[in-house]
Order: structure tokens, then C-alpha cells, then sequence
């Protein structure tokens, strides 16, 4: 079973990026060295929509960090956006657009003032995939790490990210 | 000499995974034909049925989009780099308005 198992600091990033831009929802990528599976560059994007209620990439800004990552021995370990008003699980115009097999899509809620639903999915052939996110505290031997998992299946569940 | 075109990876399934393949055309158009009859299949994911570039990739020659080029008119030279991207967007939105509200927006950047 995928996990995505993902720095602290980063998590803390990509949240601070989606208040941000809240109501309006937001969007990037963590890259990572090519088949590590493991996000280490946040990278926010803009979302040339601007709007609260479809994200997309500028284009040119997309070519040019698609062409960073390349020249870096990179691939886009997670693609994220946020949901401003709605659970974070993926649309039906989410799935469409999903073109990067071996991504995980990461989803913010923002809908609640003072806490954050964050889930992971694989998205592949039009087919959903929820997969555990696994914070990890960096700074502190992994193998002694504590950490912990929320976003898992059954999708009804709302797990809130707290202690921020 | 020919056009580099460089392929993402959800479309190297008909490249036999290829990231880089050659074609030769004088437009985007002919380009894509060109591929289709070495890479079956691959003309369909970009183009849809009504004819016009899917809106679910970007197309760049060299560095330009081509939404801004022509799309499929763009002309093309031996030499050029085309790059294909898969277009990341989403978001909660309902997907018949999305697709409305980038329908429009692709009008608009044709002008």
C-alpha cells in the first residue's frame, strides 16, 4: 500500500501557503530526486485562475519548473491544491485533469477557520486512491520518530491536522 | 534534421517509453500525424474529436505555448523542440463549468 510519508516543515509550508491564498484555492508541487518517492523541494505555484473554485497552472511557469526538475534529477513527488469551501477529496474535474500517474495529490481543506483536513491520493486512469500521510518531525532519529497518519480510508472519516 | 519532441510520462506507453522521440512536420498538426503513424494511439490523447488541442495538455515549441502560436497551426522548422506537458488544474468545482470557463479562456488567449 502507498504511503506518502512527508516532512513536518513542509506540510507547515503548504498550509501556510493555502491560508494564504484562502478563499481563493491554491496550488504547487514538492519535487523530489527521481524515484525516491520522498518531497523534498516545495515549490508554491500560482494558480492562474485565481479563483475559489478551479486551480490551474500557468503555463509558462509550469514549462519552467517541469524544465528545473529535469535538469535537477527531479519528478513532482506531490501536486497540491486546496479546497476552500469543500472536503478535500478529489473533484470529478480533479480526476480529469489528473495527469501525473506517479504523483501523490495532495488536498488541503481550508473550509475550517482554525484546523485543516489534509489527505493524500493516488489518481490513475480516472481511478481514486486515498493513502495514508505519514508526518514525519524532522531533526529527531526516523526510526524513534512519532508520528502519525490521518487522511486514511474510509474516506468518510474527517481527520483533522492539529497542533499548530 | 529533424523536430525533438519530448513526451511526459503518462503518454511514454506509446512511445514504448520513450522520453524523447523525432518527427517531422511543417506544422503541429502534421507533427502529431507524423508521430501517430510510428506511435499509434498518440494523436488521440492530444487532439479531441470536435479537432482542436485537448485541453488537458500543454503543448510548447521551444519555449512558447502554443495556445499562443496557433495551436495545431503553429508552424514548425527541422530543429525545433516541442515539449508536451500533461496541464495540471482541478479544483471543486463542478467539471462542466470548469471546462465552459477554460473553453473561454483558451478562446481568449487565441486571439
Amino acid at each position: 500500500m502507498h504511503v506518502l510519508s512527508i516532512d513536518r516543515s513542509i506540510i507547515d509550508a503548504i498550509v501556510a501557503h493555502a491560508r494564504r491564498d484562502h478563499p481563493d484555492e491554491a496550488c504547487g508541487v514538492v519535487a523530489g530526486p527521481v524515484g525516491s518517492d520522498t518531497p523534498t523541494r516545495h515549490i508554491p505555484m500560482d494558480n492562474a485562475a485565481r479563483s475559489m473554485t478551479f486551480y490551474e497552472f500557468d503555463s509558462m511557469e509550469h514549462l519552467r519548473v517541469w524544465r528545473e526538475m529535469d535538469d535537477r534529477d527531479e519528478e513532482p513527488v506531490v501536486i497540491y491544491h486546496s479546497h476552500t469551501a469543500t472536503e478535500a477529496y478529489p473533484s470529478r474535474t480533479d480526476v480529469s485533469f489528473a495527469g501525473e500517474p506517479g504523483a501523490h495529490y495532495l488536498l488541503v481543506s481550508t473550509r475550517e477557520p482554525d484546523s485543516e483536513e489534509i489527505r493524500s491520493f493516488r489518481i490513475v486512469d480516472g481511478v481514486i486512491t486515498e493513502e495514508p500521510v505519514r508526518v514525519v518531525e524532522a531533526g529527531v532519529d526516523p526510526h524513534a520518530v512519532q508520528s502519525y497518519m490521518f487522511g486514511q480510508s474510509p474516506a468518510t472519516v474527517d481527520y483533522e491536522c492539529s497542533g499548530r | 534534421m529533424a523536430i525533438e519532441v519530448r513526451i511526459p510520462t503518462i503518454l511514454r506507453s506509446y512511445t514504448g517509453g520513450a522520453k524523447v522521440v523525432d518527427g517531422t512536420g511543417d506544422t503541429l498538426a502534421d507533427l502529431l500525424t507524423d508521430l501517430d503513424s510510428r506511435h499509434g494511439g498518440l494523436r488521440g490523447r492530444l487532439i479531441t474529436d470536435a479537432g482542436t488541442l485537448h485541453r488537458f495538455v500543454n503543448v510548447y515549441v521551444n519555449d512558447e505555448d502554443v495556445r499562443f502560436l496557433g495551436a495545431l497551426d503553429a508552424k514548425l522548422s527541422d530543429g525545433d523542440s516541442v515539449t508536451i506537458l500533461p496541464a495540471v488544474a482541478g479544483g471543486a468545482f463542478g467539471f462542466a463549468a470548469a471546462a465552459a470557463i477554460s473553453s473561454h479562456s483558451a478562446a481568449v488567449a487565441a486571439r
